[in-house]
């Protein structure tokens, strides 16, 4: 990590202007993470009045728990339906914006926007639409003989939270696809044309494979935003119901700590969801390094 | 021929090309149209099934009335308040954000002192801590403070950020170091480079982040949810949730939690919509 070549001197500005930054870093990040690490190693009650050191038992319960390992199935199955379909769903749209001439930016313009709505505001505008009694989508799925009921049906539960969270994340993939498509270089398409390559086949050999460090990056992305950043979308529509059946990792650290007031179970969770970013930013640093030059 | 060159131009496949982005842009825009249109009606449609795909005649009444009245439902005052909160938590985190990175990243470029390294480490570390992560012990560290039900509280702890202070150290390691000797051998301090040369410099950055951020603060939602208890400090987002829950359990007022969505996911949008060429660079330089 370098620095400019001509510096300022002084001793003490430069700690002054960090101290705001490391400030909050330090009360409202390390702090509460080691609180958490340690907290996973012993046994408390609700009040945190009185606490027994346990070693690992914490987490020997954890994986041990049916409801937890249930919710790392579940969790699996959102994030991987979420990211294949919003990454399937904004690259077919890039490759078609691409294709559309001067209209690909008016497409563009239309097609971005959800970016800007919330996981939860979606997660209710997918509710009204398949609610059981008022929902269209839900009369029309009726009129092909399916009934409709994701506050009964868990796995029509799981489709509601996984179809909205998709939905919302279209827009950001067809942004870097799209930005993607373009990079690449134009003689190297007509080559293959002239070589008689059809529009498939150039797909195939040509540009998915030049694609392939974008499709990493907003793979990694993708993973992180399912795991992080849909806690919005359960807790306003299923609530992690019924049952268990759309609890993923992140909703369940927060029913069990906030509303179980379990704390030594939660900070357990907490650990394994920090081993689980640390990797995610790690992957996704390790890329950009290597794509971008610092 | 002018953008495709050799290509040959296959008219079926752009057709299948512009229907694709027809139905796309359909997907996306129906949930929002088919909110607007549930907004416009009066409670009583939903029961009969009579809503469809043309808007009512209530729009003045169920919007005037959300944010000036309220829901008429126990526990919901007016949403002009939440509103309001919404605008405050997300200004708050984008400016603060932006400020507390950039005087980092000078930090971090233009001097050299001890600990450097281990500044830019422990910067570096909150991208792995995510609120979500550290959710109950952050809770308490906020508790501890007093911070429940403020803005500081609400604002505060997510205000580091390494994302931000990378960006600024990229665009300061682009500018020249001629400028900086130029600036010293006019006898400029380093506040006054600061101020007068890298802060005018990196405008369009500081620009193209405020829009990124602004969204991601107005979109909060986990971290309002447990920090503010009490009607009065609710966020747009928090109040929906409510609202949806309690009010569908109770009487059908469908037309009201639209509204309230409509009116959450309008600030965020019209600024993507307005500011898209900032928005996008934002997306792309950030890549997060």
């Amino acid at each position: 990590m370098q620095a400019k070549r001509v510096i300022f001197p002084g001793r003490l500005l430069p700690y002054l202007l960090l101290a705001p930054q490391l400030a909050i870093t330090v009360v409202f990040f390390l702090w509460p993470a080691a609180e958490a690490l340690f907290g996973a190693l012993y046994a408390q009650d609700a009040f945190g009045l009185a606490k027994q050191f346990v070693g690992l038992a914490n987490f020997e319960a954890l994986f041990h728990d049916p409801a937890y390992l249930e919710a790392i199935g579940t969790t699996f199955v959102f994030s991987s339906a979420v990211a294949f379909l919003s990454l399937a769903l904004g690259l077919v749209l890039a490759l078609a914006a691409e294709k559309a001439g001067r209209l690909a930016g008016l497409y563009r313009t239309l097609l971005i926007w959800p970016y800007a709505v919330a996981p939860a505001v979606a997660a209710i505008l997918f509710w009204f639409m398949f609610d059981p009694s008022v929902g269209i989508a839900a009369r029309g799925l009726r009129a092909l003989g399916i009934s409709w009921n994701h506050f009964l049906n868990g796995g029509q539960a799981l489709a509601l939270v996984i179809l909205a969270s998709a939905w919302k994340q279209v827009s950001y993939n067809l942004l870097f696809f799209y930005a993607g498509l373009r990079a690449i270089p134009r003689p190297l398409i007509e080559a293959a044309a002239i070589d008689g390559a059809g529009p498939f086949r150039r797909f195939a050999a040509i540009i998915f494979p030049l694609l392939a460090p974008t499709t990493f990056f907003l793979l990694v992305v993708n993973i992180t935003y399912a795991f992080f950043d849909t806690f919005g979308v359960i807790h306003a529509t299923t609530g992690g119901g019924p049952g268990r059946a759309t609890t993923t990792l992140v909703y369940k650290v927060f029913k069990d700590g906030f509303e179980g007031l379990d704390l030594g179970a939660s900070s357990a969770q907490s650990v394994v969801l920090l081993v689980i970013v640390a990797t995610l930013t790690a992957v996704q640093f390790r890329h950009i390094e290597r794509k971008v030059h610092y | 021929m002018a953008r495709d060159g050799m290509v040959e131009r296959d008219r079926g496949l752009t057709l299948a090309a512009h229907g694709l982005l027809i139905l796309g842009c359909t997907v996306m825009v129906l949930p929002v149209y088919l909110a607007f249109v549930a907004s416009t009606h009066p409670g009583a449609d939903f029961l009969s099934g009579r809503i469809g795909f043309l808007p009512g005649d209530r729009m003045l009444e169920n919007y005037a009335g959300l944010i000036g009245a309220g829901a008429g439902l126990q526990g919901f005052p007016p949403l002009g308040g939440a509103l309001w909160n919404s605008l405050l938590m997300a200004l708050g985190i984008a400016i603060g954000k932006i400020s507390i990175s950039i005087l980092s990243a000078f930090a971090i470029c233009y001097f050299r002192f001890p600990f450097r390294q281990t500044a830019f480490w422990l910067i570096f570390i909150t991208l792995m801590l995510p609120v979500e992560v550290r959710i109950l012990p952050t809770y308490k560290v906020v508790a501890g403070l007093s911070l429940l039900n403020t803005q500081g509280g609400l604002i505060l702890p997510l205000i580091a950020s390494a994302t931000a202070t990378f960006l600024f150290r990229q665009v300061f390691m682009t500018i020249p170091d001629e400028m900086t000797e130029a600036a010293r051998m006019d006898g400029a301090g380093p506040l006054a480079f600061f101020w007068h040369i890298l802060v005018p410099l990196s405008r369009t950055n500081i620009a193209a982040l405020f829009v990124i951020l602004f969204i991601y603060g107005w979109n909060q939602y986990l971290w309002p949810l447990m920090v503010t208890t009490d009607a009065a400090h609710s966020t747009i987002l928090t109040s929906i949730q409510r609202l949806a829950s309690t009010a569908t359990q109770e009487a059908p007022v469908w037309h009201l939690v639209m509204a309230t969505a409509i009116l959450a996911l309008l600030p965020p949008v019209a600024v993507i919509l307005l500011m898209q060429r900032l928005f996008v660079q934002g997306l792309t330089e950030t890549e997060k």
